[in-house]
């Protein structure tokens, strides 16, 4: 804590404070800052969308990361928790809200410590509790831990669960904004979202505008994993090329070998081939090169594997986690995998990719979530940009295996 | 019904966990967390405890505690090894080196040792793919492994 107000720390405080919460939330607006957990969706734009005069009001802070590849929330948990509290009490202050949950995936029990410490520490200088630095504004904020399942980093299974349900996720509309915990209007942001809004406040909307692109604002923390020298998470400014992260901030890929494939955002965005490895990194390019940015997550595969030993990984991820509520996807999971185990198995002819192709096409959109969706994104993309690697499992297919 | 009871200092602990929450069961998650934190496994009769504190019914209970994966009816060992075989794990080795781990505790994977002592799973990405390959023994978590570094861990815990 001493630390962290040496460095400035909590001053924006005083300054929201002196403004009205609705100057807060056009602040965040006009900066342009867009949900960094995954979906990409305008941050004050979420937060104006609360139903009018309906009190209490929620905030939830998502800190169940686990969309694979993705560790840059956990490295602010536990390297800088404080300012995730500021980023909390300024949302509060700008939304009217006097309660907060961080929900913490199950694993994070340790850094549940961590969170917790801090937020006596915030207690005791009296910026949580009763009449914040003299200013009438009133906030609490309570950790929550999960108990394992992917499916609550969705945010309205994570209401669920944080209500004390089985996590799984809810129709939509009505949207959380309009009811969502206790059926009240709730603001869910993720992690890093929240982190950002200190610095919005302290320097001004514009000059976090000024980072970035046209559409994709300011910076953005990137988890590089997989085959590179130098794996970890690096912030970024908004439209960096993907090849700067991998060959320079990341130290390029082990052993020297070739690139061969990039999952831009996380296991549930559709995977690149290494000829687009200069797409800028932000929204828009990403969104044009087929794929999305997603959590942030880049995950690099070099050409010492088989793209369908990764895909089918993935699918056994899915199929874990499915929750069970949407047939297509509770069924959809498992065909997937028990086909594409079956191509690995030299057990496959051709007409097997049709069957993937026709099978996920039956999942997208038409689940309550998008964990179909995520699903889907592996196995059409490596089918559309390594379908050779699928052809290298039907060479050698004994006789006699396929009736 | 049930002996089962909660000592004093958890009937404090869970007074506070309660005190987080506007409606009651959202103390659900937290109190199958603290039983299973003090007894290593969630009984049916802690569920039935924990159902009347709620005021909700024990099926209730059991169908919620189904569906996470941290919660276990059966007695596990004393270190829970979780190794995560996920995509950035699987990219950087970790299939060879959890056949290590179970080849060194001369158990297969999801089983637990004749001692009690370690019990070894398969696990989902635990958000630490820039330390891959890694795992998760009880709370704390260990990356960068190599099958020396899974063996010095191993030896190093008693």
């Amino acid at each position: 804590m001493k630390v962290y107000e040496e460095l400035g720390g909590y001053q924006s405080l005083k300054k929201a404070f002196a403004q009205k919460p609705d100057e807060i939330v056009a602040a965040v607006k006009a900066s342009g800052l867009r949900g960094r957990g995954g979906a990409g969706f305008p941050t004050g734009l979420k937060w104006s969308f609360l139903a009018k005069d309906v009190f209490p009001r929620y905030l939830c802070c998502n800190a169940d990361e686990s969309e694979p590849g993705t560790c840059k929330d956990r490295e602010l948990l536990l390297k800088n928790p404080h300012l995730l509290i500021e980023g909390m009490i300024l949302c509060s202050y700008a939304c009217r809200i006097e309660t907060g949950y961080i929900y913490m995936r199950g694993e994070f029990h340790d850094l549940s410590f961590i969170m917790n410490k801090a937020l006596d520490e915030a207690r005791a200088k009296g910026y949580l509790g009763k009449n914040i630095l003299g200013s009438g504004f009133n906030l609490e904020i309570h950790t929550h831990l999960g108990a394992g399942a992917y499916i609550c980093g969705e945010e309205s299974a994570l209401l669920n669960s944080l209500e004390g349900g089985r996590g799984e996720p809810r129709m939509k509309p009505p949207f959380p904004a309009v009811e969502g915990l206790y059926s009240k209007p709730t603001v869910i942001n993720n992690v890093e979202t929240l982190c950002v809004v200190p610095y919005i406040v302290n320097e001004g909307a514009e000059k976090y505008a000024a980072l970035g692109t046209e559409k994709s604002k300011g910076t953005k923390l990137v988890s590089v994993s997989g085959h590179v020298k130098k794996p970890g998470n690096y912030e970024i400014e908004m439209g960096t090329p993907t090849s700067e992260l991998i060959y320079n901030l990341a130290g390029g890929i082990q052993n020297d070998n070739k690139l061969k494939a990039f999952i831009p955002g996380g296991s549930s965005v559709p995977m690149l081939p290494a000829s687009l490895v200069d797409t800028p990194y932000d929204y828009e390019s990403l969104a044009a090169a087929g794929t999305m940015l997603g959590s942030g997550a880049l995950i690099v595969i070099d050409d010492s594997i088989n793209i369908v030993e990764a895909t089918l990984r993935l699918l056994s991820f899915y199929m874990h986690e499915s929750c069970g509520k949407c047939t297509p996807c509770r069924e959809g999971t498992r065909w997937l995998h028990q086909i594409v185990e079956r191509i690995m198995q030299n057990k496959g002819q051709l007409e097997y990719i049709e069957k993937l192709e026709d099978i996920c096409g039956n999942m997208s959109f038409k689940t309550f979530c998008p964990l179909a969706d995520a699903c889907v994104a592996p196995v059409v993309s490596s089918i559309k940009h390594f379908r050779s690697d699928y052809e290298e499992y039907f060479k050698n297919v004994p006789a006699g295996t396929i009736s | 019904m049930s002996d089962y009871k909660f000592t004093e200092d958890q009937e404090k602990e869970i007074a506070g966990i309660l005190a987080k929450y506007p409606v009651k069961t959202s103390a659900l998650l937290p109190l199958l967390t603290l039983v299973q934190r003090a007894d290593q496994v969630v009984s049916p009769e802690a569920m039935v405890v924990i159902s009347k504190k709620l005021d909700i019914s024990p099926a209730y209970v059991q169908s919620v505690m189904s569906f996470y994966t941290m919660y276990h009816t059966e007695k596990v060992g004393k270190y829970m090894i979780l190794f995560c075989i996920n995509i950035s794990c699987q990219l950087n080795g970790c299939d060879k080196l959890l056949e290590h781990t179970a080849k060194k505790l001369n158990i297969k994977v999801g089983e637990t040792t004749s001692d009690e002592k370690f019990t070894l799973h398969r696990e989902e990405c635990l958000a630490a793919c820039t330390e891959a390959p890694m795992m998760r023994v009880n709370d704390t978590y260990y990356g960068n492994l190599t099958e020396q570094r899974i063996d010095q861990i191993i030896d190093s815990l008693d």
